[in-house]
């Protein structure tokens, strides 16, 4: 029989706050973090807005040697995983080091790292590279520094499924102590990607908005007039636990992580199909991993991209999994306010479901004023809602053709 | 400023240790807990502050503080 698994911390740095708290409290007043983009000169490119991390101070966290040294993902990571770990009043001790791992997803990595080292190739050849290049650009590294800072000697992986990177580090993470390798695992999402190669490239496939003139209003997922994500950075961070642990040293419970579904649409690199057979498949099998029936959902963190087609055919494969259920679902997409945070993305919203369920506060879905074509879900438009649930489920897709799925729910020490 | 205070300086900044650590005699791994990498970085950093260029058989040959103030004299560093 699989070991249950519990969340008892959370760590959170988005462009909502530089904390959980002041993340959580954006996100429930409906606040954007969509602004124009400071991190590089952006005149050039049709897109010039993103959700942006504010006023972070990593010297909060780490020294200013390493300041220098990480990219931003890994300082990111670092910091979040000091909060969750804080929040979870856990100190990884001697005794439990080697059942406690890590597993932190991201999309790209160090891009901004490697497009800096690139330059300074291109203007002063290969001896000008620092020694800290390619251990700043892994995407691993994130995983890497945080087991080293914390001291945590279980399994070690990284997750790069793209924009799911931070729900299948998640789901893997919720395996691997499910599967009784570990007790401990500290695992989420980071990325810092509001870079030129990245802004620029996603531009090229036309898949950002370009209304910069309403940077604010720009992400608006199931909107009529939504054209495209924004891309935001940041970093979420949960601590998970084997439940006898948690119960063992008294720690708080905020939910059971009780399933997690993967699936492959097998279709296409970045488009995914019609209906999405992919995504209602991975909701499914990650509805079943933790027992409960299709009826049993209360609310569903979206991936809600502000795409044209990722908000139709997740729309349509909600619909077709649930069938009358569908209408009852709150289902939102917090990405309206974050920005589309790429591999961190699975990591902070993972942290808005499970805080949904503890606060029993869905948060909402803004700029949603006229909802698209097919687009009729209760998408909880512009206001949060004050509402007792029992599951919470949070999707993420990924270029690739990757579904990911988990479902939290209720702690209950009996089922 | 000497050369030697203008090599404390970036040691200091590069490898964040205090000025009384960086006795000349002091050694980049066993006293300022260096390692192999933080040692090409430092040396990088002297190279564009002094102009120079540091050979990598040069480079091992590089263990304490004095050995880089000798190495840039012998450069012709003033």
């Amino acid at each position: 029989m699989k070991r249950r698994v519990v969340v008892t911390g959370l760590g959170a740095l988005t462009p909502l706050g530089n904390s959980l708290n002041e993340t959580w409290e954006a996100a429930v007043a409906g606040t954007s973090g969509v602004g124009p983009i400071t991190k590089f000169d952006s005149s050039a490119y049709k897109t010039r807005i993103a959700a942006e991390v504010k006023n972070f101070d990593p010297l909060q966290y780490v020294s200013k040697q390493e300041v220098r040294r990480y990219d931003d993902f890994i300082l990111y990571a670092l910091a979040a995983a000091e909060m969750a770990l804080a929040d979870a009043q856990l100190v990884v001790g001697s005794e439990f080091a080697e059942r406690t791992g890590v597993i932190i997803g991201s999309a790209i990595g160090g891009l901004a790292t490697l497009e800096e080292e690139y330059q300074n190739l291109l203007n002063a050849g290969p001896r000008k590279i620092s020694p800290f290049a390619v251990p700043a650009i892994l995407a691993n590294l994130a995983s890497g520094h945080v087991s080293i800072r914390f001291g945590a000697k279980g399994p070690i992986n990284c997750a790069v499924t793209a924009c799911a990177a931070g729900t299948s580090a998640i789901g893997d993470a919720y395996k691997t102590i499910a599967h009784g390798d570990a007790d401990v695992m500290i695992t989420g999402g980071t990325e810092a990607a509001v870079t030129q190669l990245a802004v620029g490239g996603f531009g090229s496939m036309r898949a950002l908005s370009v209304r910069n003139e309403e940077p604010q209003r720009a992400s608006r997922p199931f909107d009529k007039d939504r054209d495209g994500f924004i891309i935001g950075e940041g970093c979420g961070i949960m601590i998970l636990e084997e439940l006898s642990f948690a119960l063992n040293r008294g720690a708080r419970i905020y939910a059971e992580l009780a399933g997690y579904g993967c699936t492959s649409d097998a279709f296409h690199m970045a488009a995914p199909p019609p209906g999405h057979e992919g995504a209602a498949r991975s909701m499914r099998v990650a509805i079943k991993d933790a027992g409960l029936n299709l009826e049993d959902i209360d609310y569903i963190n979206a991936h809600g991209t502000s795409t044209p087609l990722n908000d139709l055919y997740e729309t349509q494969a909600i619909k077709s999994l649930f069938g009358e259920h569908a209408k009852k679902l709150m289902v939102s997409s917090t990405k309206s306010m974050t920005g589309h945070m790429l591999g961190a993305t699975g990591g902070v919203e993972a942290i808005f479901a499970v805080k949904a369920l503890h606060e029993k506060i869905i948060p909402p879905t803004i700029n949603l004023g006229h909802p698209g074509e097919e687009c009729d879900l209760d998408y909880v438009p512009n206001v949060a809602r004050h509402q007792a649930i029992s599951t919470a489920m949070s999707n993420t897709f990924g270029f690739g053709g990757v579904n990911a799925v988990l479902v939290f729910k209720k702690f209950n020490e009996t089922c | 400023m000497t050369l030697e205070e203008k090599v404390i300086n970036i040691i200091v900044e590069q490898l964040d240790v205090t000025k009384e650590e960086c006795v000349l005699e002091a050694s980049f791994i066993d006293d300022l807990g260096a390692d192999s990498l933080d040692i090409v970085e430092l040396l990088m950093e002297m190279e564009e502050a002094f102009g120079i260029e540091i050979a990598d058989e040069e480079l091992e040959k590089i263990a304490t503080i004095q050995d880089v103030v000798d190495f840039l004299k012998q450069k012709g560093v003033q």
